[in-house]
């Protein structure tokens, strides 16, 4: 993109909800009407496919690299969605998932091809790029997190709510968290971009899924032959993929990031 | 400059019936700025007039002009990226639903009549469904739902999703920052506009061109953001608003023209059978299409009038 313009870590202490200060690059991506924040994590591993982080409703990019995504051989990004860590913070809300799908559109359009990996909404913004951008996503793990749940399966009653935000905006939006918890998911929408992403991806598997969660709209995936389920209460096969790898470098107490390590390591060229 | 002034003036010489808002204002939702014009005495009471999708208030200049003469202060506002009201980082069902209440709060602490047309309509028989102490009486015109999609509703039809429609909507809003609506003269803004309303009359068009697109040093262009677009995806089912249709509670009338258009939303009085509330009107307008307000002002204003003179 002709317009991206890349800026110094901002001046956040390590480890701050929202703040950056271990992140090696963070460009600024004109989208819309907003500004999205593109952080780059690691250090090295220019080379290879991006890993693309989008973190839960509320939350920002994580300020370090997770530990389970260390293994991964080329550069991992994190994006903060519209109105959420250093991304612009709008006036007026209109949130969908499918806005959000659109500002990970953006990463990947700077990213060229990426592996998408996702806490709760950003999980559920995964699997919908996966679908929407079948050839450019290479794999989509799916992770529990905030705003994972969404706002059931079927109509429901209009949120109008009368928010009064006192000063300038600020992050996280409260009309994000209040319109992007209640947003509907049906399970056969879900089950749409599952099937696209398998159809198009060239992938036998392009979604996998590590939550212990079961949401209704990703409980009627899940039987789908290909969606990958790595349960971290059933660690066994992820465990099998991690030896069949050669790694070794992880926590066996640590389940839930075993399971988001093996899912990784499955989508490693 | 005068010749833009000329053909503006031959524009509204040659509409019967179209008046200026007596009165404009702005109303700030949740930080969005709203264009609202009025027709009527300040102190009469309160009926709201919302537009349709890729509309304006200004489309009213007809008949909101003939519901004020029947004793109403008439409102309606562009909604945020339409017309004069801004262009938003993004509008949903619920956020237009938002800023109709604020118009509506900033109008009065009656409850209001509710007449919408199209997508209009449709808001208005959510917000009469989930608010009924703001809404006295609702007419919907044309916007009635159906299981069909409706064309102007982008964010809450569900089509088959097919590849292309899910990378035609994210390539277009790659591109949306770059993007500005077309220029171009009177007269070729008013043929676009005859594409999506071939029924509507040359010199109508031609009107909406005046009120609907601003000036510049390149020609004419629709005030509307140009990230909007027809057609979509998403979760929400057409139907789901025909479920809820019976639920409403305020005295209501439905109006459908019969004639099908590419704007309009497709219902049959067929699709409406057992779904209208309790005491409901359905009238159906033959040989009118999708803009029945514009088609017979004198006749669907008199109707709105009729049935509000009963029920309140």
């Amino acid at each position: 993109m002709n317009n991206d313009r890349t800026e110094g870590a901002p001046e956040v202490g390590p480890g701050e909800p929202g703040g950056s200060g271990d992140s090696v690059e963070t460009v600024i991506l004109p989208h819309m009407r907003v500004e999205l924040a593109l952080h780059r994590l690691s250090e090295g591993g220019r080379r290879g496919r991006a890993l693309l982080l989008l973190h839960g409703l509320g939350e920002a990019t994580p300020s370090r690299i997770p530990s389970w995504a260390e293994l991964w051989p080329g550069p991992v990004w994190g994006l903060d969605f519209t109105g959420h860590g250093s991304s612009t913070v709008p006036r007026g809300g209109g949130y969908t998932p499918e806005v959000l799908m659109s500002d990970a559109d953006a990463a990947l359009g700077h990213l060229g091809e990426a592996t998408l990996a996702g806490r709760g909404l950003g999980a559920y913004v995964a699997l919908q790029l996966a679908g929407a951008r079948p050839r450019e996503v290479r794999g989509a793990v799916l992770a529990d997190g905030p705003g994972f749940y969404g706002g059931g399966v079927g109509p429901a009653d209009p949120m109008l709510v009368e928010l009064s935000v006192p000063g300038s905006p600020h992050s996280p939006d409260p009309w994000a968290l209040v319109e992007l918890a209640h947003d509907i998911r049906p399970a056969d929408y879900a089950g749409d971009f599952v099937r696209q992403a398998a159809h198009l991806s060239g992938l036998e598997q392009p979604v996998t899924v590590c939550a212990s969660g079961r949401p209704k709209w990703l409980a009627g995936i899940l039987e789908d032959v290909s969606v990958k389920v790595l349960d971290p209460r059933r660690p066994a096969e992820a465990l099998r993929i991690l030896e069949r790898h050669g790694d070794t470098g992880f926590d066996t107490s640590d389940a839930t990031a075993m399971v988001l390590r093996a899912a990784l390591a499955a989508y490693i060229d | 400059m005068s010749g833009q002034a000329d053909e503006i003036a031959e524009v509204l010489a040659a509409v019967e019936g179209v008046r200026a808002p007596d009165r404009r204002r702005r109303v700030t939702a949740d930080g969005i700025d709203l264009a609202v014009i009025e027709w009527g005495a300040e102190d009469a009471p309160p009926l709201m007039l919302a537009h349709g999708g890729f509309d304006f208030a200004a489309t009213f200049s007809r008949f909101g002009p003939l519901l004020a003469e029947g004793g109403y202060r008439v409102v309606a506002w562009d909604q945020r990226g339409h017309g004069d009201s801004a262009w938003a980082f993004s509008s949903t069902w619920d956020s237009d639903l938002r800023d109709a209440v604020a118009v509506i709060r900033s109008t009065s602490d009656r409850p209001a009549v509710f007449v919408g047309h199209s997508k209009g309509g449709g808001l208005l028989t959510t917000l009469a469904g989930c608010r009924p102490d703001l809404c006295s009486a609702l007419v919907n015109l044309d916007g009635l739902p159906s299981k069909r999609p409706h064309p102007d509703v982008a964010d809450h039809e569900r089509t088959r999703m097919l590849a292309d429609d899910l990378a035609g909507w994210l390539d277009h809003r790659r591109r949306a920052r770059e993007l500005e609506r077309r220029p171009g003269t009177l007269d070729e803004l008013a043929a676009r506009r005859g594409r999506m309303n071939p029924r509507l009359p040359m010199e109508w068009l031609r009107f909406l061109v005046t009120v609907g697109a601003r000036h510049d040093s390149e020609g004419w262009r629709w005030k509307l953001d140009p990230a909007l677009r027809f057609g979509g995806f998403g979760p929400w089912r057409p139907e789901w608003m025909l479920y809820r249709l019976a639920g409403v509670t305020p005295p209501f009338l439905g109006v459908l023209g019969l004639v099908q258009e590419e704007m309009g939303w497709g219902t049959t009085p067929e699709d409406l059978e057992g779904r209208l509330p309790p005491g409901g009107r359905l009238v159906t307008l033959p040989d009118t299409g999708h803009f029945v307000h514009i088609e017979r002002p004198v006749e669907v204003a008199g109707l709105v009038l009729e049935f509000l003179g009963e029920v309140l």
